[in-house]
């Protein structure tokens, strides 16, 4: 007992310092990082060792983290951890060093960031989806505007049953909702609606509510609890987006600052290769980045490969 | 001279001997765990002041605006709008009706604890009291937006999406500290209260009503002011009830959001720096200095009790 005792003083002591320790998590990681790629550049050739860490856009994190899993499996001495947090969460932490890979539904440039190198892994389609009692498949890009923008409020004025429209939004300053406002309403204001910011809940909203219409990824369209809107009679598949027919979607971008270390780079390789983007990107509810026959830049300029 | 000299280097040597015993010892780690909070508390507060005041100093965001513009466009580059008001008034008015319904039930919890029946009741009332301190407010958000949206989209229509939604979360989340609190109020007023008042022939419900309650007045609004504190600060399970639209609410059946659902709703998604972001430091800071005027309303509802 009086041997606890005596031990009892140093083992608050040094729990007390490791919370001051964790208090400090910030710097302590940035710390790492930067030992994680010292060691990768030095060790020239053979086997890469290393951590990355990486961080940002929730719709991404899954694919990374599967492919992240999927890497370290092949390069045993490499660590690597993929948080969420947001697009703008991982484009500031990105472009402060405080990670080494940033991950983003959105081109830097619209977020006003630059000096980061952009790299593109995966496509991601978004489409209209409504409540299924609607009972509405297909919708005119005019009247989706309309829809959205408020000057149609009841969904008998496009066919459906009396039932008032109600509008399941994304956070003013998401990538999702920034993407939808500008290809799917031609950049139109929508009006206000219920907000909500993560996929799953939109998804359970627009299930549960009648007469509510938002938007999703092509990635959570994959039951019945939600009907996906044809726009203009064009179907939202995965072959449409590929060849330039369905207007809506946006590239996943994986931000480095500056040209990628020998680390990162091998990872970013890793991403495109066969192996990721015809088995894990697909699996997910992805497109790969390989099969797109259509590109587009920062300023939403399409052109055909 | 020299005699003492030794025998003052002896004490010094003893004294070293106390300080490896633990006196001294124990004491800077009491010293420094108080400090450490300090300085936790003060960091915080000037960050937050620092990064708070950001969008006013450096984004020329004027504070009139951001504290009645009814207007929240934060993400329109030409034409940006900081107007939190609704946000302000949703917080405010989800606060003050989950405290109107939270507040009875829980004082009444506490009188029956207390006073009715001390022995069982308590037994009965306290765990249950402690389970739902237990449920994490994910869990009441999640509960709230499965089973309580609905139902009131069944029977008082609407969205379900509302502020009533979010005021009964908000109540079931602070009942427990009201309870606590109020029995605690009412456990430590002195027994010569009741007996005086059963001596002059008071029924058991007079006594409750025209001695024991007034008498514990200032304690219970204490406890009604923390739990609106708590209720101020809930940010995610009132997100996923009350439908987070930026219109200021006309009735309690039109869904509201409130200073801390867009927070954490916009957090992830702007980045560090940007206007977009300092504008919800500044929610921020607004959240604190509020909670600040709660503190303020606590110490000085003590302070009375002090004098009765």
């Amino acid at each position: 007992m009086k041997r606890l005792k005596k031990f009892s003083l140093p083992a608050i002591l040094s729990a007390v310092m490791i919370i001051t320790a964790a208090c400090s998590g910030g710097t302590s990681t940035d710390k790492t990082n930067q030992t994680g790629k010292n060691n990768a550049s030095s060790a020239q050739g053979k086997e890469l060792t290393g951590s990355l860490v990486i961080s940002g856009s929730t719709a991404l994190q899954p694919l990374v983290s599967a492919a992240g899993e999927e890497f370290m499996n092949q390069h045993p001495k490499v660590s690597i951890q993929v948080n969420g947090g947001g697009s703008g969460t991982g484009l500031s932490q990105v472009s402060q060093g405080a990670v080494q890979i940033g991950n983003s539904d959105v081109f830097a440039e619209e977020k006003n960031i630059s000096g980061l190198t952009d790299h593109k892994v995966a496509v991601v389609g978004i489409t209209a989806a409504v409540n299924p009692k609607v009972g509405i498949k297909d919708i005119k890009k005019a009247d989706l505007i309309k829809v959205f923008t408020g000057k149609i409020t009841n969904w008998k004025e496009l066919g459906g049953p009396d039932q008032k429209i109600t509008l399941v939004n994304r956070p003013e300053s998401s990538g999702t909702r920034a993407i939808f406002d500008k290809l799917a309403l031609d950049g139109a204001k929508p009006a206000e609606g219920i907000t909500q910011d993560a996929s799953n809940t939109v998804k359970k909203i627009i299930a549960e509510t009648p007469g509510a219409i938002g938007y999703l990824a092509f990635s959570y369209l994959n039951d019945q609890s939600v009907t996906p809107l044809s726009i203009d009679g064009v179907a939202p598949t995965a072959e449409n987006v590929q060849s330039g027919k369905f207007p809506v979607w946006a590239y996943e971008h994986m931000y480095t600052k500056g040209e990628p270390t020998e680390l990162e780079k091998a990872f970013l390789d890793f991403m495109m290769s066969k192996e990721v983007q015809s088995t894990m990107v697909t699996k997910q509810g992805y497109l790969p980045m390989t099969k797109m026959q259509v590109e587009r830049d920062a300023q939403g300029n399409v052109t055909t490969k | 001279m020299l005699d003492q000299t030794a025998l003052a280097k002896e004490q010094l040597l003893k004294s070293k001997k106390v300080w490896t015993n633990g006196e001294v010892r124990g004491k800077i780690v009491v010293y420094a765990c108080a400090y450490f909070m300090i300085f936790a508390a003060i960091s915080i507060v000037i960050f937050l002041g620092f990064k708070g005041l950001q969008s006013f100093t450096k984004n020329g965001v004027s504070i009139l605006e951001f504290l009645t513009g009814s207007t929240w466009k934060p993400a329109d580059h030409s034409n940006p709008q900081y107007g939190a008001f609704p946000f302000i008034a949703g917080s405010l008015a989800v606060t003050l009706l989950s405290a109107f319904i939270a507040a009875p039930l829980g004082i009444g919890g506490a009188i029956f604890m207390t006073e009715i029946a001390p022995s069982w009741g308590k037994k009965l009332l306290q765990p249950v009291i402690e389970l739902l301190v237990g449920i994490p407010s994910v869990v009441y958000g999640f509960i709230g937006l499965t089973v309580l949206v609905p139902f009131v989209r069944w029977t008082f229509g609407g969205l379900g999406f509302s502020l009533l939604s979010g005021m009964i979360v908000l109540s079931i989340m602070i009942l427990p500290t009201i309870t606590s609190i109020a029995t605690d109020a009412f456990e430590s007023l002195p027994n010569s209260l009741r007996e005086g008042a059963y001596a002059v022939g008071a029924t058991r419900w007079q006594t409750i009503r025209s001695v024991l309650i007034p008498a514990a007045l200032p304690n219970l609004l204490t406890a009604v002011v923390l739990g609106m504190a708590r209720a101020f600060g809930e940010a995610l399970a009132v997100q996923m009830v009350i439908g987070n639209v930026k219109d200021l609410p006309h009735s309690l059946l039109d869904p509201s959001a409130t200073l801390t659902t867009i927070i954490t709703l916009s957090m992830g998604e702007t980045t560090f720096g940007s206007s977009e972001n300092n504008i919800l430091w500044a929610m921020g800071l607004l959240l604190l200095l509020i909670s600040f005027i709660f503190i303020l309303l606590i110490r000085y509802l003590s302070s009375r009790r002090k004098i009765s």
